[in-house]
């Protein structure tokens, strides 16, 4: 997999990772990080580039780390894993 | 080479039958004359899958439930995940579940496989049981399924001849469409509960947490072959990219619908051909099931049918289901009621799906019935690409495919329908679930199933 550009070769992929079997769309997640997560007509989150997995730039690592706290479902989760190449 | 599934007539010479045995019904003496024993199937050792998985993997065999995925890698993954899991775990033996569901209605395969030759599907389970090291093995059928009387009598022989090592279990899970899903299937058998798991995938954590194959019935059958005559015997015949054989089922404007075994690469023409050919002016096709895709009628004659095949000509093999929609119908009025039908099939659990499908369809029964406005329109092909990609199943991917490529197939239907009008003089006055088509979509049942997809009995 790679890296989104402008990031140093040594540094963890942190990915944000969502559950849409555990989710029920309470949208606390977008209250928490409006500019990351959007929340579809239903109130569902859509995560940046719309899958169920994104590779995190640093500036959205807070945001993330802040929506994961929120969800009172635990429906989202962080992964950090070193670049494998 | 070919084979009929029916009609004795048709049975031609000896050497030009299907590798599969669909044209009789096989008692076991009957099976073991034409096909010979089972040989012995060298039993997994440790982290060592059995010898059968080398030639598994010389044979190229890809899985036949939809996915085509190379089977040999399937029954690796398996006993790697299994030999990475803890010593101590109770849990680390693998399970084998062959895939008799069936959820596509428009597929009949399995089915007539199943009736035909049960003993190949069963002598692929232990060949496979065997060579990942499984201790327990399942044939699931759907729910009310008119198959078991058979199978259960086809068990029963092979248990008094002492045939399998390991004693293969027939389970009916609910007959819902996302239940034959491979996760959903797995987590029934180990659960009791017919939903999709995400994100574990069966061959980690299947089957109450234990690594689990689930291989489709046909995918059984051929590693019933592959376990007797090897994997160059098996790559004879078919594409290189996915040899062998492969059952079809050949639905809608055909003079003998029915399922019908070829070699990968075989053209739509000469399938086709086997069935009598076509009784209508056929305007499209239904290609790889209701999760599949619709090609227009120009020029898909010659697409050779296998997965690279298929995919370039803009289709899907999916799980090898062939249907013809002609002139006598009003394709979007067929759709809408497929597309209802798919809407209430979710498993509930993801919202994309639970409340994106039902609004897509609704607009979609407007368009049907020409009396769509523009937003409407508007709003579906927005919510068409917003539901893809985010649930923890393919159900809403699927579904959103036969939309999309059915809207693109049958643009020029769909201009008229948004002009109020429609190629047919005379359209069906209601479009529902129910509604005798030509695109079979099963009757509604009485059955309560909560919201896990449990069935309270």
């Amino acid at each position: 997999m790679s890296a989104p550009s402008g990031r140093n070769d040594d540094e963890p992929v942190i990915t944000l990772l969502l559950n849409p079997t555990i989710c029920d769309g309470r949208g606390l997640c977008h209250d928490a990080a409006p500019h990351l997560i959007e929340l579809d007509e239903w109130g569902y989150p859509i995560l940046p580039g719309a899958k169920l997995t994104v590779d995190l730039p640093k500036s959205d690592v807070k945001a993330a780390e802040d929506a994961t706290h929120a969800c009172p479902v635990l429906a989202l989760h962080i992964e950090r894993r070193k670049q494998s190449t | 080479m070919g084979a009929r599934s029916r009609s004795a007539a048709m049975q031609t010479e000896r050497h030009d039958m299907g590798r599969l045995g669909i044209e009789t019904r096989s008692s076991l003496s009957m099976h073991l004359s034409q096909y010979g024993d089972l040989p012995g199937i060298d039993q997994r050792r440790g982290k060592e899958p059995g010898s059968l998985i080398v030639e598994v993997e010389k044979s190229g065999l890809r899985g036949r439930g939809g996915g085509w995925f190379p089977t040999f890698r399937k029954l690796a993954a398996v006993v790697d995940s299994s030999s990475n899991m803890g010593r101590f775990d109770r849990s680390r033996h693998p399970v084998v579940i062959a895939n008799a569901m069936e959820g596509e209605p428009a597929s009949a395969k399995d089915a007539v496989l199943l009736a035909s030759s049960p003993h190949l599907v069963f002598d692929g389970i232990t060949a496979a049981a065997a060579t990942i090291g499984a201790t327990d093995a399942f044939l699931a059928l759907h729910r009310g399924s008119k198959l078991l009387p058979i199978l259960t009598k086809a068990l029963d022989e092979r248990q008094a001849a002492r045939l399998d090592p390991l004693r293969i279990s027939l389970v009916t899970p609910p007959a819902r469409y996302v239940a034959s899903e491979e996760s959903a299937l797995s987590h029934w058998v180990g659960d009791g509960v017919a939903t999709p798991v995400y994100p574990d995938r069966p061959f980690q954590k299947g089957a109450a947490g234990r690594p689990t194959l689930v291989n489709n019935a046909e995918t059984m059958a051929h590693l019933g072959l592959i376990a007797r005559y090897g994997g160059d015997w098996f790559a004879e015949v078919g594409v290189p990219s996915a040899p062998g054989t492969t059952l079809v089922t050949v639905g809608g404007c055909v003079s003998d619908p029915g399922v019908v075994e070829v070699p990968t690469g075989t053209t739509v023409r000469e399938i086709l051909a086997m069935c009598g050919g076509t009784t209508d002016t056929v305007r499209g096709y239904l290609t790889g099931g209701y999760g599949g895709g619709w090609v227009p009628a120009a020029g898909f004659e010659d697409t050779p049918w296998d997965p690279d095949g298929t995919r370039a000509a803009g289709a899907v093999i999916g799980a090898s289901v062939l249907f013809l929609v002609g002139e006598s119908v009003c394709p979007l009025e067929e759709m809408a009621r497929v597309v209802a039908w798919m809407a209430g099939e979710s498993a509930g659990q993801c919202g994309p799906c639970v409340y994106g499908l039902p609004s897509i369809s609704d607009d979609f029964h407007h368009l049907a019935m020409r009396h769509i406005s523009d937003d409407e329109m508007q709003h579906m092909k927005v919510r068409l690409s917003l539901i893809q990609g985010r649930g923890g199943c393919k159900h809403p991917d699927g579904t959103a495919r036969f939309i999309a490529t059915g809207l693109s197939a049958f643009a020029d239907e769909v201009a008229l329908h948004l002009d109020r009008r429609c190629s047919l003089a005379i359209t069906r006055q209601v479009v529902r679930p129910g509604n005798p088509g030509l695109l079979p979509v099963p009757t509604p049942r009485l059955a309560l199933v909560d919201v896990d997809g449990r069935d309270f009995e």
